[in-house]
């Protein structure tokens, strides 16, 4: 008992999800979840307010160019999305707005809780326009709950999740992941998953249904191992303490151009990849006895003492920092080293593995008279490959297309709405 | 009984260690049938290490590994007896969908890549997740998430500008999962509508660029390598971790707007040194931010991060605790509301909790239930999944096949 629609989507879509349209009204929340759902095919319409969506001021700016149509975020979190404005608080805009859930499968949003309602727009109501509608709201706590109007930005949400506690090093404040929200983006990809959970269960009902994703919850899901042994009283309140036994041990190495990650194993782990490296640093004359002399297989690090660990420290130190990143690297994957380099973004543009996977796409830019390389889709799907099929749309790029077009709105008509701020 | 969203869909679990299991407990818990192959002589990281319940050692007692398997089925096989393989091959006809996260090229070196798999189920859907994907000169290096945050550039960009990078552990165990979970419901749509399957090769590491993706076209576009900034955003000031009263206690603040500011001035009481002209812009806040902290933490130290986080947002604006694990578990009210760690009986466990999915989908309630013991499901999956009898079993007991 499905309807028709549906029905005729079998053999005629390109992408995984090519039958589905997607209304994308999401700020900086939920935004890469759109994206998500465009590179794997769907037809992903970005609703903005007239004049553009706040989340364009975010840069970096190409060139360094703060304008709205320059962010590099909005171009990295919005590919295979078109752009249209409307402003929802207007009776136009309802109206519009409705016709457009008419046909469409998805609704994303990040208002706060209770807003699409306030409007008239809340699942129960887009329920009544179209029975199949799946709308997924992100929010930072869920659309619930005592915090449930708790603001949330980046930093926020980052220590509520518990991913920041105790990173930082001993003398200096916690610490979150520099520039855009990461947090953000952890949502933006449950709120994918949440979608595709509502279009299976569709199939099965026939009926959509309103989808939940709290940003907390999404990022709070590591913190399962430590919170499981804490209950039972065995583990320290400090997230970022872990398998060390209260002992300094190295695992971030400077190097001569950067830095690499690298820990020493102990048991099995320890005879594959620690003894390779002190195999290493012998052939280039850097080991000491006691390294060479370490029987991999016996030797937990984690029973020994300080002054043992600063002793191996303190011999690997000097060979690490003899020697560049890349080095390090084409060493740990010539000789099954588990060591690998700190990347910036050149290292990875540089990365010969993401070039043999053709990982990096060009994406063209014909406003900007250029193409510009970008990291290319999540997956790669051997049936219906994955595409970032184009560029973010500028503000209002598809207002003709879909208002006239498709609504079939008359060029008078656009320019009341234009005019009057509808669009 | 509830109803299961993703009742009837069947999924042969090679996975181990954690971006697996994830991905697979994402499905399990809306009601698929995971099926996890595994091995007592070759047993799954999480099923030999702490934290052991009771500090007891035993394959059913890992408080991870009961975490994060809920909802799914057991099989013991021994994958190096290619009766074994067999064996598998006969568990992937029975399914829908295939997932393994072993470093690249190892299921085909077993002979259960996606060409042979395909011969036994043409519509069979499978799921690599290896860290850099099954082709490319690093496709089979070893790793684990750690590695991983290093390389993808995460820990590059986090920390302070003059000091090394911050330790991030294994952040990008917690993004890989939800793209596979992802991904694999898109391809089983995909099937559902033109009755293909197909080959999803899952790269953990180019999910993870997608996340760095701002920074990248930083790159490309303007040649500039981001670095590390702290806790310091470029629109806005007070911005950072402020520290509270107790021992590492921290309380993170934001203030973006004038009028936060200026909620935020009225919350700690108008000081004098609040109106001084150098802070009444946010210009002025950014070019005088470290003193600025340093009088913000002033007012911090004398208090708990839950009462900064309390009085701040009830004048809206923006701060938050910096928890750990203790606060989330027995202190975060909302948490609690949305029953984040639910609890779940388990015969060798008693009681152990685990986490919720992040979503509550308005139609369709999950239900959590425990993680299987080890070789749990032998007799279901040989006998009903397969249709074999008590002594095909029992032979291949004694051969070692199944364990």
């Amino acid at each position: 008992m499905v309807p028709e629609r549906w029905e005729r989507m079998a053999e005629t879509a390109e992408g995984m999800l090519g039958p589905y349209r997607v209304l994308d009204l999401t700020d900086e929340k939920g935004i890469l979840c759109g994206k998500l759902l465009g590179d794997l095919g769907a037809d992903v319409i970005k609703v903005e307010r007239p004049g553009g969506d706040a989340t364009r001021n975010i840069g970096p700016f190409y060139h360094d160019e703060p304008d709205p149509e320059r962010s590099l975020l909005w171009f990295a979190l919005n590919t295979s999305k078109r752009g249209i404005t409307l402003d929802i608080e207007t009776a136009d805009g309802q109206a519009l707005f409705r016709r457009l859930v008419k046909t469409a499968d998805f609704v994303i949003e990040s208002f706060p809780p209770g807003y699409l309602d306030g409007l008239g727009l809340g699942y129960a109501e887009l329920e009544k326009v179209n029975p199949g509608i799946v709308l997924v709201s992100i929010t930072p706590f869920g659309q619930t709950g005592p915090h449930k109007d708790y603001k949330s930005p980046e930093i926020v949400a980052w220590a509520m999740s518990g991913f920041m506690s105790g990173r930082g090093g001993a003398d200096r404040a916690p610490v979150r992941v520099s520039h855009h929200s990461q947090t953000y983006l952890h949502a933006g990809v449950e709120g994918a998953v949440g979608a595709m959970l509502a279009l299976y269960d569709r199939w099965t009902t026939g009926e959509g249904q309103h989808v939940d994703v709290s940003i907390q919850d999404s990022a709070a899901r590591g913190t399962v191992p430590v919170g499981w042994a804490l209950s039972r009283g065995s583990a320290p309140e400090n997230l970022a303490q872990a398998g060390t036994a209260g002992l300094r041990t190295r695992y971030l190495w400077s190097c001569k151009d950067g830095y690499i990650l690298f820990f020493y194993a102990t048991g099995g782990q320890g005879r594959r990849v620690s003894r390779p490296l002190v195999e290493w640093m012998e052939e280039e004359g850097m080991s000491d006895e006691f390294l060479s002399g370490i029987d991999w297989a016996t030797f937990d690090l984690r029973q020994s003492n300080q002054e043992t660990v600063d002793r191996m420290t303190a011999t690997t130190e000097k060979f690490f920092m003899s020697h560049t990143k890349a080095e390090l690297f084409e060493g740990a994957v010539k000789r099954r080293i588990l060591l690998y380099p700190v990347s910036t973004a050149r290292d990875n543009l540089e990365s010969p593995q993401l070039a043999a996977r053709k990982f990096w796409r060009e994406v063209e830019h014909p406003e900007l008279g250029m193409s510009i390389t970008y990291p290319g889709p999540f997956a790669t799907a051997s049936g219906t490959p994955l595409r970032l099929s184009r560029r973010a749309p500028l503000i209002g790029e598809h207002n003709g297309e879909v208002y006239g077009k498709e609504l079939g709105l008359s060029s008078e008509e656009l320019l009341t709405l234009k005019q009057s701020g509808v669009i | 009984m509830k109803r299961k969203l993703l009742e009837g869909v069947k999924i042969a679990d090679f996975c181990w260690v954690w971006v697996g299991p994830m991905t697979t407990k994402t499905l399990a818990d809306q009601g698929a049938q995971v099926l996890r192959i595994e091995s007592k002589t070759r047993p799954g990281v999480w099923r030999v290490s702490p934290p052991f319940k009771d500090n007891v050692v035993g394959f059913n007692r890992g408080g991870v590994f009961n975490a994060i398997n809920t909802g799914k089925m057991s099989v013991t096989v021994n994958l190096s007896h290619p009766r074994g393989v067999e064996l598998a091959k006969r568990f992937v006809a029975w399914a829908d969908v295939v997932t393994e996260n072993f470093a690249g090229g190892t299921m085909e070196r077993m002979g259960l890549g996606y060409e042979e798999l395909r011969k036994v189920k043409p519509d069979i859907i499978m799921l690599s997740a290896a860290m850099m994907g099954q082709t490319g000169p690093h496709a089979n290096m070893p790793g684990f998430g750690a590695h991983l945050t290093a390389i993808s550039g995460f820990t590059h960009v986090a920390g302070w500008p003059d000091q090394e990078p911050a330790d991030l552990a294994h952040y990008t165990d917690f993004i890989a999962p939800r793209y596979n979970a992802l991904a694999i419901l898109a391809a089983l749509d995909y099937r559902r509508r033109t009755g293909k399957g197909q080959y999803l090769d899952m790269a953990q590491l180019e999910g993870c660029m997608n996340f760095m993706g701002p920074l990248l076209l930083d790159y490309t576009v303007n040649n500039r390598v981001p670095g590390r900034m702290g806790n310091s955003h470029p629109a806005a000031a007070p911005h950072g971790a402020y520290r509270c009263l107790g021992r590492e206690r921290w309380c993170v603040m934001a203030v973006f707007t004038d009028d936060e500011w200026r909620r935020f001035c009225g919350v700690i009481g108008n000081p004098a040194w609040a109106a001084d002209s150098r802070f009444a812009t946010l210009l002025g806040r950014k070019e005088n931010e470290e003193e600025l902290d340093r009088l913000v933490e002033e007012w911090t130290v004398d208090r708990t991060p839950e009462q900064v986080m309390a009085e701040m947002q009830a004048a809206g604006v923006a701060a938050g605790v910096v928890q750990n694990a203790r606060d989330l578990f027995d202190c975060d009210p909302q948490l609690k509301h949305r029953e984040f760690y639910p609890e779940i009986e388990h015969p060798e466990m008693g009681k152990y909790f685990t986490v919720a999915p992040p979503y509550k989908l308005s139609k369709a309630p999950y239900e959590l239930r425990r993680a299987p013991l080890m070789g749990e499901h032998n007799e279901y999956a040989f006998k009903e999944i397969l249709g074999m009898s008590d002594d095909e079993i029992a032979e291949l007991v004694v051969e070692g096949v199944v364990e």
